[in-house]
C-alpha cells in the first residue's frame, strides 16, 4: 500500500551526558493516521517526541517532518506542527485566551487572524465559556482542552501529543479521545506518546512499542495482536499455593501446546497455540500436582500480551490483576 | 525583524500580565524589603553611624545609594526565577516548539526585569526624598543612576537566567541565590564605606562589582558631578567588562538549554 509519509525517522539515537535514551530508532508515520509511541516511563518515547518537535537534538541518525529535517530546518518544522505538552505546561496566571494570544504572536499571525482562530479552536475544544478565566482555576480536563487548543492554533499539519490523558478521569479521557479522532477526520496527522495500553489499543491506528530506548515492534494494534497468534491462558492460585508455582511451571514447560510462560503476582500466564488443546493438558498437570486453582481464564491476545511478548515484562512494575471485561 | 519584534513584545507582555495578577506578592517580596532597609536601617543607624566615617549629612542619605544597588542586585539575581518555573513545568518547551528566535525569550526577560528594577529604584529614591535625601546632581543624576543600575542588572540577570537553565531543581537555585546575596551586600560599600571596614573585608569588597556601582551612585546623590563623573566613567567600564563576562558565561547555558 502506497501512503504518503509524513514523518521519516532513521536510525535515531540520543545520548544525554553519557546516558543512552534511545538507540537506532527507525519508523515512518503516514499522512492522516494516529501514530502512538507506547512504552513505560523512561522508555525513550518522550525523547523521541522532543526530537521530532525540534527541542532536543539527536546525537545519531536523522528525522524529517513533512520532508523537513528536524535539526537543520527547525523553523520550517516548527511552523508546520502543533505541540500539546503534558498538562502542567500552563501559565497559571494567564487566562486561556491569553495563552492563545501569546502563541498567535509567536507563530507570527496577524492579530485579526489570531482572534479568528482563537474563536475557532475554543469552539472546537468547547472551552469558550472558560476562556477568560485564569488557568489556575481550571480543572485537569479544562487544562487539557486548553493544551489542545494551543496545539491547534497554528493550524498544524502534524500534531504532537505528549501523554494526552495522563492523570485524567474517565470522562475526560473519553472526550479527549473523541477530539483526537475528530482531528484525524480533519486530515491532521497525529503522533502521541502513551503508557496506557487501552489508549494505544483504542485510539492509535498504528503504534511502536518502545522499551529501553529501542523499538520492539511496530504495527496496528490488530496486526500486532494477530501476529502473536494463539491464545493466552491465565491461572490464579491461592496464596498458600504460590510457593509451588515453580514446580508447576517446570511441569508445564514440557507440554507441546505451551509456547511461553510468564509468572504473575498470584499465578502465571501461558501463551498457547490454542486454548482448546492446551486447557485439558494444563488442567491435567495441575490436578496431577494437586495444586488448587482459584481461577482459570483464557482470552485472545490483548495489547498487554503483545507488550509482554516483545519486551519480556509488563508495562507497569506491579503485575496487573487479570481483568475481565 | 517585525516578526522578532512581535515575539519580544508578546513575551514581554506575558511577564507584565503575570505581574498584574501577582501584584501583592510582587509588592511584598520585592519592593518592601528594600524599603525596610532604607527606612528602618537608615533611621536606626542615624545616631550609631558616625557622620565623619560615612561622610554624609545623615546615615539614610549615605545608605540610599546602597539600597538602590541592593534593589538592582536582588531583582537581577531573582530575574531568572520565572524562567526556572517555565523550564520546570514545561512551558519553556512549549515556547521552544514555536518558530521563534531563541533570543526572544531571554531578551523579553531582560526587558521586563530592567523595567521593573528601574521603577523600583525610582520608588526607593522617592522614599529617600521624603526622608530629606535630595540627589545633588538632580534629575540628570537620577537618569545616570538608572543607567548604572541597568548596566549592573544586565550581568546579574544573565547569571540568574544561566543558573535557572543549569540547575537540576529550584531548591538548588534558591540556595545558590541565598548564598550569594547577603555576602554580596555585606562585602560591599552598601552599609559602610570601604575606608571604615576591617582591611580583609575592604579587600574583598573591592572585587565586588556592587562596590563600584555604589561608589558611583553615592556621589551622584551626596556631592555632585565633579566628584561623581570620574567614578561614573570607571563604573561604566567595569560594568561593561562585568556584563561581557556574564553574558559570555551564560551564553553556553542558554545554548545548552535552548538547543
Amino acid at each position: 500500500m502506497d501512503r504518503a509519509v509524513t514523518i521519516e525517522v532513521s536510525k535515531l539515537g540520543k545520548v544525554y551526558d553519557g546516558l543512552t535514551a534511545i538507540t537506532d530508532l527507525s519508523f515512518q508515520v503516514f499522512a492522516g493516521e494516529i501514530f502512538g509511541l507506547l512504552g513505560p516511563n523512561g522508555a525513550g518515547k518522550s525523547t523521541t517526541l522532543r526530537i521530532l518537535i525540534t527541542v532536543v537534538r539527536p546525537t545519531a541518525g536523522h528525522a524529517t517532518v513533512l520532508g523537513h529535517d528536524v535539526t537543520t530546518e527547525t523553523d520550517r518544522v516548527r511552523s508546520l506542527i502543533g505541540y500539546v505538552p503534558q498538562e502542567r505546561a500552563i501559565d497559571r496566571f494567564l487566562t486561556g485566551r491569553e495563552h492563545l494570544l501569546l502563541l498567535g504572536a509567536l507563530y507570527h499571525l496577524p492579530k485579526h487572524e489570531t482572534i479568528r482562530r482563537i474563536e475557532e479552536v475554543l469552539k472546537l475544544v468547547d472551552l469558550e465559556a472558560q476562556a477568560d478565566r485564569l488557568a489556575r482555576t481550571y480543572s485537569g480536563g479544562m487544562k487539557r482542552k486548553l493544551d489542545i487548543a494551543c496545539g491547534l492554533l497554528p493550524n498544524p499539519r502534524v500534531l504532537f501529543l505528549d501523554e494526552p490523558t495522563l492523570g485524567l478521569d474517565v470522562q475526560s479521557r473519553l472526550r479527549i479521545w473523541d477530539y483526537v479522532r475528530g482531528l484525524r477526520a480533519r486530515g491532521i496527522t497525529i503522533v502521541m506518546t502513551t503508557n496506557y495500553l487501552d489508549e494505544a489499543d483504542q485510539l492509535c491506528d498504528r503504534l511502536a512499542i518502545i522499551d529501553g530506548g529501542r523499538i520492539k515492534t511496530i504495527g496496528s494494534p490488530t496486526e500486532l495482536k494477530a501476529a502473536l497468534g494463539g491464545d493466552v491462558v491465565s491461572l490464579t492460585v491461592g496464596a498458600a499455593e504460590i510457593p509451588r508455582l515453580t514446580t508447576l511451571a517446570s511441569a508445564l514447560k514440557g507440554l507441546p501446546a505451551i509456547r511461553a510462560i510468564r509468572p504473575t503476582a498470584s499465578g502465571m500466564e501461558l501463551r498457547v497455540e490454542s486454548s482448546e488443546k492446551a486447557l485439558p493438558a494444563v488442567l491435567e498437570t495441575v490436578s496431577r500436582l494437586a495444586i488448587r486453582l482459584e481461577f482459570i481464564e483464557y482470552h485472545r491476545p490483548r495489547l498487554e500480551d503483545v507488550f509482554v511478548a516483545h519486551t519480556g515484562h509488563a508495562i507497569r512494575e506491579e503485575f496487573p490483576k487479570t481483568e475481565e471485561p | 525583524m517585525p516578526e522578532y519584534l512581535q515575539e519580544i513584545t508578546a513575551l514581554t507582555m506575558r511577564w507584565v500580565r503575570r505581574l498584574s495578577r501577582e501584584k501583592f506578592s510582587m509588592l511584598f517580596t520585592l519592593v518592601q524589603p528594600m524599603l525596610f532597609w532604607l527606612i528602618f536601617f537608615g533611621n536606626l543607624f542615624q545616631r550609631a553611624a558616625d557622620a565623619q566615617v560615612v561622610q554624609a549629612p545623615s546615615y539614610i542619605s549615605f545608605l540610599a545609594a546602597g539600597v538602590v544597588v541592593m534593589t538592582v542586585l536582588n531583582n537581577g539575581l531573582a530575574g531568572g526565577v520565572d524562567l526556572l518555573f517555565d523550564k520546570e513545568n514545561g512551558f519553556l518547551e512549549r515556547l521552544m516548539a514555536t518558530p521563534i528566535r531563541r533570543t526572544s525569550i531571554v531578551l523579553s526577560r531582560f526587558l521586563f526585569v530592567m523595567t521593573i528594577t528601574s521603577l523600583q529604584v525610582l520608588v526607593i529614591l522617592g522614599v529617600a526624598f521624603l526622608f530629606g535625601v535630595r540627589p545633588a546632581t538632580g534629575l540628570a543624576g537620577v537618569a545616570v543612576i538608572l543607567f548604572i543600575g541597568l548596566l549592573f542588572g544586565v550581568g546579574l540577570t544573565a547569571i540568574s537566567m544561566a543558573l535557572a537553565f543549569s540547575v537540576k531543581s529550584h531548591g538548588d537555585f534558591f540556595s545558590v541565590l541565598g548564598f550569594l546575596s547577603l555576602p554580596m551586600i555585606f562585602l560591599s560599600s552598601a552599609l559602610v564605606p570601604l575606608a571604615a571596614m576591617p582591611t580583609w573585608m575592604s579587600v574583598l569588597a573591592r572585587f565586588n562589582p556592587m562596590t563600584w556601582a555604589i561608589d558611583a551612585v553615592r556621589p551622584l546623590i551626596l556631592s555632585g558631578w565633579a566628584d561623581a563623573l570620574p567614578r561614573v566613567g570607571l563604573v561604566v567600564m567595569i560594568m561593561v567588562a562585568f556584563d561581557a563576562l556574564c553574558l559570555y558565561g551564560s551564553a553556553r547555558a542558554f545554548r545548552r538549554a535552548m538547543g
